[in-house]
């Protein structure tokens, strides 16, 4: 094999771009449709003002959009957000990060090999079915209130989906294609890389997202037993402060940043599962 | 050459697929295999590249038992069976593993144009039709260039005229390259344009019931009075098969 074939064969990074009208025409459709998904957001937000300026919300306790939007600049020009965000994406990267490559070993290797399944499998699932917040004290007492406690209970929350995906959609992979594998001779690993990652890679993309989902809710909660920035930090902030427009405007920037790394996995995710033959309603 | 040797076939649900098979395919000859529906042709197919040990019996491959599939015994599966994530040209090379790119590609490109999909090379497989899908399956079995080829009903998912076609080509590659082949077909047209023996099988369980030494001259013309006598034979050997009849060869 030489070296500039990718890892796992046939997966091409960009989707190819044939079958499109005008590409001015379609982006500016694409954006349209994209935009479809603020309306409710935005028709929200407006009652919220207008019930707020109306008098029918106490603004005291649920601030409405205009001061959260101020606060949320306040805080950009006193370059806090930055911090506290970097903090954030920073310990969510790192915890994800950990917890995929931990699941993308186990969950290929217990995919593959039913004995090591049969051995770890049943483990494995007995600690997912933990509160993974059940693990907070034993990290604090491990680890103490810093950075490593954080960062492995984010791993613990992204671990499980993604070995989940990644396990049963190895196992699920099509008997008849595995066969074309044996017709060649293929050795284990290469079965493994040209036949079982390619198939099993649209659950593993599933995964990969619910697990993500997880690492956002776990840095809330790992932020929230003690530390000194991050998003997390700030909800406690503003409680602390009575400052409820300061909590919305950190659960806005979870909200968006949540939002935006779940579309960067999807779009690397539809690059790479182009040739899927899947049922997409149109329109 | 490839040889069976009283083999028998019990699958976990304890169903008897095949009882007490003798069969040898000779060196560079066609065998052709036709029966009924479910009477154990894909099995037997299987075990003759090792997908599947039999039972009882064995496999022999010149001098050694067959234990597992190799790479000098190709097969075509009775569906296509095509990575969907691999375009067509790298669906054909799949088996190619061992060879620089360059040389792969010329290969594939090769074998695409005998099946007639050269323009298609690019192509995913969601893009092909059933006909299309199985062609590349074939061409995908044609480039490594095994000593014995396997094919299960390769040609019944195509057209009159692409089946015919796809005969002649078959007819081409053997006279050129002299491959061992097993061919299993429902279609006696087809086992009677392409083999040198024909063996009926009858099922449950799957056995042979006759065995026939086809000698109509190369290239063989369908409608020849010689061609249609033989077809006669054959579609009472296969009823009789088919209604537990005795052997009648
Ligand atoms: N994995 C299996 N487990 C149990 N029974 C099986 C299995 N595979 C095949 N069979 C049974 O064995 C018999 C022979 O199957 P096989 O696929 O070899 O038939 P066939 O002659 O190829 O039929 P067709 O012409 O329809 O393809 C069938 O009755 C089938 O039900
Ligand atoms: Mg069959």
């Amino acid at each position: 094999m030489s070296a500039n074939e990718s890892i796992i064969e046939g997966v091409r990074p960009v989707a190819a771009a044939h079958q499109q009208p005008g590409p001015r025409l379609a982006a500016l459709r694409g954006w349209l449709r994209a935009a479809t998904g603020l309306v409710v957001p935005a028709v929200l937000a407006a009652l919220w003002e207008l019930a707020a300026s109306f008098g029918w919300i106490p603004a005291k306790l649920l601030p409405p959009p205009s001061a959260v939007i101020d606060t949320i600049r306040a805080l950009v020009a006193s370059g806090d957000l930055w911090t506290h965000m970097l903090a954030t994406l920073h310990r969510v990267a790192v915890g994800f990060g950990l917890g995929v490559v931990v699941a993308t070993i186990l969950g290929a290797v217990t995919g593959y090999a039913s004995c090591v399944r049969r051995l770890l499998d049943p483990t494995i699932q007995g600690l997912r079915n933990i509160p993974s917040i059940a693990w907070v004290p034993l990290f604090i007492l491990w680890f103490g209130i810093f950075e490593t406690s954080k960062v492995l209970l984010i791993a613990v929350g992204a671990f499980f989906p993604v070995y989940l995906g990644l396990s049963s959609g190895i196992r699920d992979v099509d008997r008849k294609l595995v066969e074309v594998g044996r017709i060649y001779d293929l050795s284990a690993w290469a079965l493994i890389r040209r036949i079982l990652l390619p198939a099993a890679l649209p659950a593993y993309v599933v995964g990969l997202r619910s697990g993500l989902g997880l690492a956002w809710m776990f840095v809330v909660a790992a932020e929230m037993m003690g530390a000194s920035e991050g998003l997390g930090y700030l909800l406690v902030d503003g409680q602390m402060t009575s400052r409820p427009d300061v909590i919305i405007a950190s659960i806005v920037m979870f909200a968006v940043l949540g939002k935006a790394t779940d579309a960067i996995l999807v779009r690397l995710g539809a690059g790479v599962l182009s040739w899927q033959d899947s049922f997409k309603p149109q329109g | 050459m490839l040889r069976l040797e009283r083999v028998s076939k019990r699958f976990d649900n304890g169903y008897l697929a095949l009882q007490g098979v003798d069969l040898a395919a000779r060196p560079g000859e066609i065998l052709g295999i036709v029966g009924g529906s479910g009477c154990g042709k894909s099995t037997l197919l299987r075990l003759m590249c090792g997908l599947v040990p039999p039972t009882h019996g064995r496999v022999w491959f010149g001098g050694t038992p067959i234990t597992g599939p190799r790479p000098e015994i190709g097969l075509v599966f009775q569906e296509p069976r095509l990575m969907p994530w691999l375009t067509v040209a790298e669906n054909v090379q799949f088996g190619l593993h061992n060879l620089p790119r360059a040389e792969r590609a010329a290969r594939a490109l090769q074998a695409l144009e005998r099946v007639g999909l050269r323009q298609f090379a690019d192509a995913l497989p969601r893009e092909l039709s059933g006909g299309m899908a199985q062609r590349t399956a074939i061409a995908r079995a044609l480039v490594t260039r095994p000593s014995v080829l396997l094919l299960d009903e390769p040609f019944s998912a195509l057209d009159a005229l692409t089946r015919a076609d796809l005969q002649s080509h078959l007819v081409d590659i053997w006279s050129d390259e002299r491959p061992t082949m097993v061919l299993v077909t429902h279609d006696i047209d087809e086992a009677l344009f392409l083999s040198d023996r024909i063996v009926v099988m009858r099922g449950r369980p799957g056995a042979i019931h006759a065995e026939f030494t086809i000698d109509l001259p190369r290239p063989r013309i369908r409608t020849s009075p010689q061609f249609q006598s033989w077809k006669e034979r054959l579609l009472a050997a296969l009823h009789a098969a088919i209604n537990g009849e005795a052997t009648a060869a």
